[in-house]
């Protein structure tokens, strides 16, 4: 919107600003987004940036921000996935179940939730891969394979609880230095989210995802083992989406309605991060930057008081706003 | 620029090929009549078990229909669930039980519809984002609007408009007449007019469509006022059926994804350009067959999740094993 101003203007000094400013947002619009989110949110609530509400608010985007993470390994393979809501159910509702109140069980119970996502998201790429249905298909069948699963082996209501020791990751501190309290959440999302740039910026799978994304056939020729680097995409989605749903049972505890709806959450945020659905585009950062986003625009709207139906609209409205935005300037960049 | 016809070897075998999800059906009624003769309470090969497939495919078939038409032109739906819903709400709040305000409250839902299409059509042509944000959007802006006005039942329908759902001319019920025209007109539209020629143009290559003189904005966004449309028609039967509309009608039967999945399992390329309506067709049966059979054999609520999923991964296998067709 600035643009014309910005080019009219030849002072130097704020040419070199302007050039800065642009490259900013030619890169990744939504940390522009976002930053304006956050001024907004500490100019409603004074505190905001107190460490301990900040850290609080970190913690509770933990979660989306790790799936927003794992669903960009597919939509960047060119796929999606739709089966993450219900792998949170199944996280919220068989933790509950492999536990058994017995907080000796944690662990194991841990492990072998990773294990079920490892599979799941294996079948999901197998699926895709090698039986050629579309993945929105594959993992839209996943999807009601796994929540039907679930709420069967659990009778359809949340039996039990979760333990403390289960829980911790989710609404527990790891330590206070000097009355900042550090949340588990934070800790976990920093391990995952340094995994998953590693992953996506710097190894060869990174590189390969988007090959196979942007265009499969010339990605094979190419010598890239297609199926394999999809498989691996839709594992690395499903773990996130367990690591996800252990934060979100500490966070919340057991319900029915678990997961419901995220991953069409995380799709939003991955595209609000500048990846184009279809593939051959996008980073782990910008992924994260839109679930914080989102996640700001939620705490924003909630201080402002605004009742949760009319919530949704202004969602709605932004999601298209910032797509547009970021669809109009990938356009720009392309024709540079 | 001339209009272009496809070439007529293609229009030839579209004609002759009876879609493959026919023979999917055929299989899948066989077994569903021989388990539920051998284990179910009831039996399969009834007037009224045969009546109630049809009628229970009623709502999703409908929808569908134009979901096709979004697939094939390459797009895609999400928000057909929550017009659903505002138009269920929105007649039975305008017709307060006066029949003489239904003309009324049709008018009002389908000019809704129409709107919303105009808007989906135009995000997506003029904003150039996503047809899955983009709908996914315009979802939850709807979504919004409805649960501010409303939280439950809201308004009723008279008596008389209840004939849509619960009577029929002779013993065929209105809402499967009602199916079946909007069927026959989507098919005939997609295989006989130049804008079904376009909707395959547009879904099989956008550019080479928009290159070969086609207005492909101007098709998209006749697609999804179509889709939106079909939604509102859906949205009708519900409320006629339900006898009041709530907000939570159309999300509650996941018209949206259920709607996809059926155009898929029928055959279409979620890709876009190849499919029918017709497939769509057995396909939105192929689920209510199941449906009835489930319930025949007392199958529980999560288990009938469980084989869902597979029954629509298994589906869509046996297609797409066949073809060359790179997906992802």
């Amino acid at each position: 919107m600035a643009e014309p101003d910005s080019k009219a203007q030849t002072q130097k000094p704020l040419l070199q600003r302007n050039t800065l400013l642009q490259r900013l947002l030619n890169s990744a619009p939504i940390y522009v987004v976002l930053i304006i989110l956050l001024i907004l949110v500490r100019v409603v609530n004074p505190n905001f940036f107190d460490a301990n509400v900040f850290l609080g608010f970190l913690k509770r985007s933990a979660p989306v921000m790790i799936l927003a993470a794992g669903q960009l390994f597919v939509i960047a393979t060119g796929g999606f996935d739709l089966s993450m809501g219900s792998i949170i159910l199944m996280v919220v509702l068989g933790g509950a179940l492999l536990t058994n109140n017995d907080p000796t069980r944690t662990w194991w119970s841990i492990l072998s939730l990773l294990g079920l996502g490892t599979i799941i998201g294996l079948l999901n790429g197998a699926i895709t891969s090698f039986l050629r249905i579309p993945s929105f298909i594959t993992t839209l069948g996943m999807q009601l394979v796994v929540r039907g699963a679930i709420l069967l082996a659990s009778g359809g209501a949340p039996s039990g609880y979760l333990p403390d020791n289960f829980r911790i990751f989710g609404r527990g501190n790891i330590f206070e230095v000097g009355g900042v309290q550090v949340p588990w959440a934070l800790v976990v999302l920093v391990i995952v989210a340094a995994g998953d740039i590693f992953l996506m910026q710097r190894s060869n799978l990174g590189k390969q995802i988007l090959a196979v994304g942007d265009n499969p056939r010339a990605a094979a020729l190419a010598g890239v083992r297609v199926s394999q680097v999809r498989i691996l995409a839709f594992i690395l989605s499903a773990i996130a989406a367990v690591i996800a749903g252990i934060l979100y049972g500490g966070f919340s505890g057991t319900s029915r309605d678990a997961g419901q709806g995220y991953e069409l959450q995380a799709i939003a945020a991955v595209v609000l991060g500048g990846a184009r659905l279809g593939g051959g585009q996008g980073s782990i950062p910008a992924a994260m930057a839109g679930a914080l986003s989102l996640q700001a625009l939620f705490t924003l709207l909630n201080l402002l008081g605004l009742p949760k139906p009319l919530r949704d609209a202004v969602e709605g409205l932004i999601i298209v706003g910032a797509a547009a935005y970021s669809a109009v300037r990938s356009r720009h960049s392309d024709n540079s | 620029m001339t209009h272009t016809t496809p070439p007529v070897k293609m229009t030839l075998t579209r004609l002759r090929a009876i879609p493959p999800a026919y023979f999917i059906l055929l299989g899948i009624f066989c077994a569903a009549w021989l388990v539920v003769e051998l284990f179910g309470t009831g039996s399969f090969m009834n007037p009224d078990t045969l009546t109630n497939i049809l009628v229970r495919s009623v709502a999703l078939g409908i929808v569908a229909v134009g979901q096709s038409y979004a697939i094939l032109s390459g797009s895609l739906d999400l928000s057909v669930a929550y017009l659903i819903s505002v138009t269920a709400v929105m007649s039975s709040f305008i017709m307060q039980g006066d029949p003489q305000r239904v003309p009324l409250a049709l008018a009002v839902v389908l000019a809704i519809g129409v709107f919303v299409g105009l808007i989906n059509g135009l995000i997506i042509t003029r904003l150039k984002i996503h047809p899955f944000i983009a709908t996914l959007s315009t979802s939850l802006m709807m979504k919004g609007l409805l649960d501010t006005g409303f939280q439950n039942f809201a308004g009723s329908v008279p008596k008389s408009f209840q004939a849509l759902a619960y009577d029929g001319w002779g013993p065929i019920p209105y809402s499967v007449l009602l199916f079946l025209v909007v069927a026959v007109v989507g098919e005939f539209i997609l295989r006989r007019t130049r804008f079904g020629s376009h909707v395959y143009a547009v879904g099989g290559n956008r550019e080479v469509a928009r290159l070969s003189g086609i207005r492909t904005a101007r098709v998209l966004m006749g697609v999804h006022v179509l889709v939106s449309l079909t939604a509102v028609l859906s949205g009708i039967f519900i409320v006629s059926r339900l006898g009041s509309g709530a907000p939570w009608v159309g999300p509650d039967g996941a018209y949206d994804l259920e709607s996809i999945a059926a155009v898929v399992v029928g055959g279409t390329a979620l890709s876009g350009g190849r499919g029918s309506v017709a497939g769509t067709v057995a396909g939105v049966l192929i689920f209510g067959v199941l449906d009835t059979m489930f319930n025949l054999l007392g199958v529980g609520a999560f288990l009938k999740l469980v084989l869902r999923g597979v029954i629509i991964i298994a589906a869509v296998a046996s297609y797409a094993i066949r073809s060359k067709h790179e997906v992802a």
